[in-house]
């Protein structure tokens, strides 16, 4: 053993200099990062030269790679139309694309990198709630700006994200009203066991109780878990007037499935979910799906002359067999609002960049929206749908007009105890 | 002769540690924020793999269950971060999940002292717990791998499931602040960065102190046949439960520095694939070396997040292409490669002395032949 222990010294100084060499070679993006010790407070307009770099952090690897990819492309997609129409404040966007892998630490990894490293002006990222909980302190912390575009539970509020999905008063409380309106009293409450329809369920157990509604069951079985079996038995026993589905991921096939096995078509049993739009339609398959309930904000067929340019482009740069879905549209709508403020605000600081944003109307392929400057959401048309047979989701009802977003559920009186802890 | 030689390999392994002791303590000098906490939480990964590489390396015994101890220890100091900055109030989450008091388990975690030592005997205990019905009933090989597999799926099915007490899937991340000061302050990082070198090093020196002592010889004596051991008169379960519980130890230590690092911890930091990952960052250093451990660590990681940076949509295929590789073909690990390298050159120049062993592969001489 002695014999080697100069090894053993040689072996320590490959593993420093393997160390080195690691933090050493990271500069090669360019100018703006530099060396040690400086801090990181130079502002994100300090990158230099014709570009503006942005980061997009979703995951491209991992269980949630299937969703997240259609919104890192339909972000990448707005970025090159805006590059091609010249930019913004005369420079071009340059994406740089950062893996979250599925696994929350990488997120925070990952958006400090990209804060504090690369100095991007600004992030889209992140789908599930998991992923922007564990990226909010970092961007807190390095006053970083991130457009999160996906449906979430509310109840939050970061002066440094913009939320351009759903909040609960967008698309879970008016698909509540819509379901009691029709006359379905008795819900059977079905997730997955997460923050979002622990929360969700909640708020919907809060107002069906004010609203003349009734709980008969609330179920949460682990995100991953396939076998429905015995809540389909419970379903049956329950005798439900509706089941509203807050499952995510590959529990939706699971499910779906073995409705259809135990012979429960559509017609016999109304199901409402949230978590599924026409890509997750397309991976579970129509059959299963055709007759069902969603509720969104977009859908592929949702018509105005925005969604027409919009799913002609993505068919063109993607195959004529994608789909555009609720998120990859809150996606492309936040890379334009961003650099709507951006204009707005004649400079890349994000300081400026979210004063400017108040107020800033766009007509996104959804129809128009408008940040509220007071929480950072924008007002969004809620709408919900039924999946037809060839995977595409036909409106059924709409609000009217775009809903002001409350995260806190404050416009609403069954809800003061809701949103108490926060 | 001999004694000059022997000194001279003292003078180069002191040389070796200062020159690696000194650019580890000056890493903030020269490194920006960023690195400097990617290297931090890469350091408290190494302690880690110091202590699978005393348990798998030296006695012989493969645990793939080394995420539970990193998790545990990982989230006694996430709790405490939790409730400093909830400010007395109920953390979030349990607020979500309809609690309305803190749980009893949750009430020790409010004191800083009493977090630290309950994420180092929390996973050393469990340890003792597990190796105490395996390696007591002569649980071994694959067998007691697998156990610590099967506690892998519990305890993350345990964490996912209790959302009310542990974060669920979320986990816990939302920290402030470390006693009384924030935690993200420039000061914090570097203190927080020193503790972590300070804390490698203590753990390095420990488990070197463990594997050149007689219980060494002992550990390797039982990776190289257990049922000798035993005929000498010695008991193998107490020395295994033994290095089970120190390793489980260290692990919960690392999962302490890692949540201070990184702000974050979630049961899938603590699943089947960081759990395997621990074990490949000691298998590709080279098992059955200290130093081996450290390299293979900062390596492999190093090469992970260098990877996914330059190819975010296609990192992954680098990195299973890079293991296959390594195991293939350098199944000693990078010490290994360096050791065969040295030996050749010494060879030829025929230095060193002309005892040597023969050229069977480190793996090869350091496997348990029972596994």
């Amino acid at each position: 053993m002695k014999r080697m222990t100069w090894l053993k010294s040689a072996g320590l100084a490959v593993s420093l200099s393997v160390a080195l060499a690691g933090c050493g070679n990271n500069d090669k993006d360019g100018a703006s990062s530099p060396p040690a010790s400086s801090s990181a407070a130079s502002s994100p307009a300090a990158s230099g030269g014709d570009t503006i770099k942005v980061g997009i952090l979703h995951s491209l690897s991992g269980t949630m790679s299937i969703s997240e990819v259609t919104v890192k492309n339909s972000e990448s997609m707005a970025i090159d139309e805006i590059n091609a129409k010249g930019g913004v404040l005369g420079k071009k966007i340059e994406p740089i694309v950062e893996d979250g892998a599925s696994d929350w630490p990488t997120f925070a990894e990952k958006a400090r990198k990209l804060l504090s490293e690369d100095k991007v002006a600004t992030v889209f990222g992140g789908w599930t709630s998991a992923s922007r909980k564990a990226m909010l302190p970092v961007f807190e912390e390095l006053n970083g700006l991130l457009w999160y575009p996906v449906q979430y539970e509310g109840l939050e509020s970061s002066p440094n994200i913009f939320y351009t999905g759903a909040t609960t008063n967008q698309q879970i409380v008016p698909s509540v009203d819509y379901l009691l309106e029709q006359g379905k009293k008795k819900f059977f409450l079905l997730g997955s066991d997460y923050v979002f329809p622990r929360t969700a369920n909640k708020i919907i157990k809060a107002q069906l109780a004010a609203k003349g509604g009734e709980t008969v069951a609330e179920e949460y079985t682990p995100l991953g878990h396939t076998d429905y079996t015995t809540i389909i038995a419970k379903i049956k026993e329950a005798k439900p007037d509706v089941v509203y589905n807050t499952l995510n991921g590959d529990s939706n096939v699971a499910f779906f499935k073995q409705l259809k096995d135990a012979n429960i078509a559509a017609a016999d049993l109304t199901t409402l979910s949230v978590s599924i739009a026409e890509e997750e339609v397309k991976g579970i398959g129509p059959d299963f799906l055709a007759g069902h309930l969603v509720a969104w904000n977009y859908y592929q067929t949702t018509d105005t002359p925005e969604n027409k340019t919009f799913v002609e482009n993505f068919k063109a740069k993607y195959g004529a067999d994608s789909v555009t879905s609720d998120p990859m549209e809150a996606g492309y709508t936040a890379v334009y609002l961003w650099a709507a403020a951006v204009e707005k605000a004649g400079s890349f600081d994000v300081d400026k960049v979210k004063a400017a944003a108040k107020g800033i109307e766009w007509n996104a392929p959804e129809g128009k929206v408008t940040i509220d400057g007071d929480n950072q959401h924008i007002y969004k048309t809620v709408r919900i749908g039924e999946i037809q047979p060839d995977g595409m989701i036909k409106e059924l009802w709409n609000s009217g007009s775009p809903v002001k977003p409350d995260p806190y559920l404050k416009g609403y009186d069954w809800a003061k105890d809701l949103s108490a802890g926060s | 002769m001999r004694g000059l030689w022997s000194d001279r390999k003292r003078l180069w392994l002191l040389l070796g540690y200062a020159a690696a002791s000194a650019a580890l303590f000056a890493a903030p000098l020269y490194l920006s924020d960023f690195r400097l906490n990617l290297l931090a939480k890469f350091l408290a990964f190494a302690i880690v793999a110091l202590g699978l590489d005393l348990l798998w390396g030296y006695t012989g015994v493969l645990s793939l269950g080394h995420g539970v101890f990193f998790g545990l220890g990982a989230y006694a100091m996430g709790m405490h971060l939790k409730l400093a900055a909830s400010g007395g109030r109920l953390p979030d989450f349990m607020d979500w999940s309809g609690l309305t008091s803190l749980p009893w388990f949750w009430q020790p975690f409010k004191s800083f002292p009493a977090a630290v030592l309950l994420g180092i005997l929390i996973p050393s205990l469990l340890a003792l717990f597990l190796g105490f019905f395996t390696f007591r009933n002569r649980i071994k090989g694959v067998y007691f791998t697998i156990l610590t597999q099967a506690l892998v799926i519990i305890v993350t099915t345990l964490f996912v499931g209790q959302q009310a007490y542990t974060g669920g899937t979320n986990g816990l991340t939302g920290f402030t602040e470390l006693l009384g000061s924030p935690l993200r302050s420039d000061g914090m990082k570097s203190a927080l960065y020193l503790a972590t070198v300070i804390a490698l090093i203590a753990a390095y020196a420990l488990c070197r102190y463990l594997t050149t002592s007689r219980m060494g010889k002992v550990l390797r004596a039982i990776r190289d046949g257990e049922n000798r051991v035993r005929f000498l008169g010695y008991d193998p379960a107490t020395y295994q439960m033994a290095t089970f519980a120190v390793s489980g130890a260290l692990a919960g230590l690392a999962g302490m520095l890692f949540v201070l690092h990184v702000g974050i911890i979630s049961p899938s930091m603590m699943g089947i694939v960081p759990s395997i990952e621990m074990i490949l960052w000691v298998a590709i250093g080279g098992r059955g070396t200290l130093v081996g451990a450290l390299i293979g660590t900062l390596a492999l990681n190093y090469a992970k997040s260098g990877l996914s940076e330059a190819y975010p949509e296609i990192w992954t295929i680098f990195l299973g292409a890079l293991f296959i590789v390594v195991t293939v073909f350098l199944p000693g690990g990078i010490v290994g490669l360096i050791r065969k390298g040295a030996g050749s050159v010494r060879k030829k120049t025929g230095r060193g002395n002309a005892h040597h062993e023969p050229d069977v592969h480190p793996v090869l001489r350091g496997s348990n032949r029972s596994v």
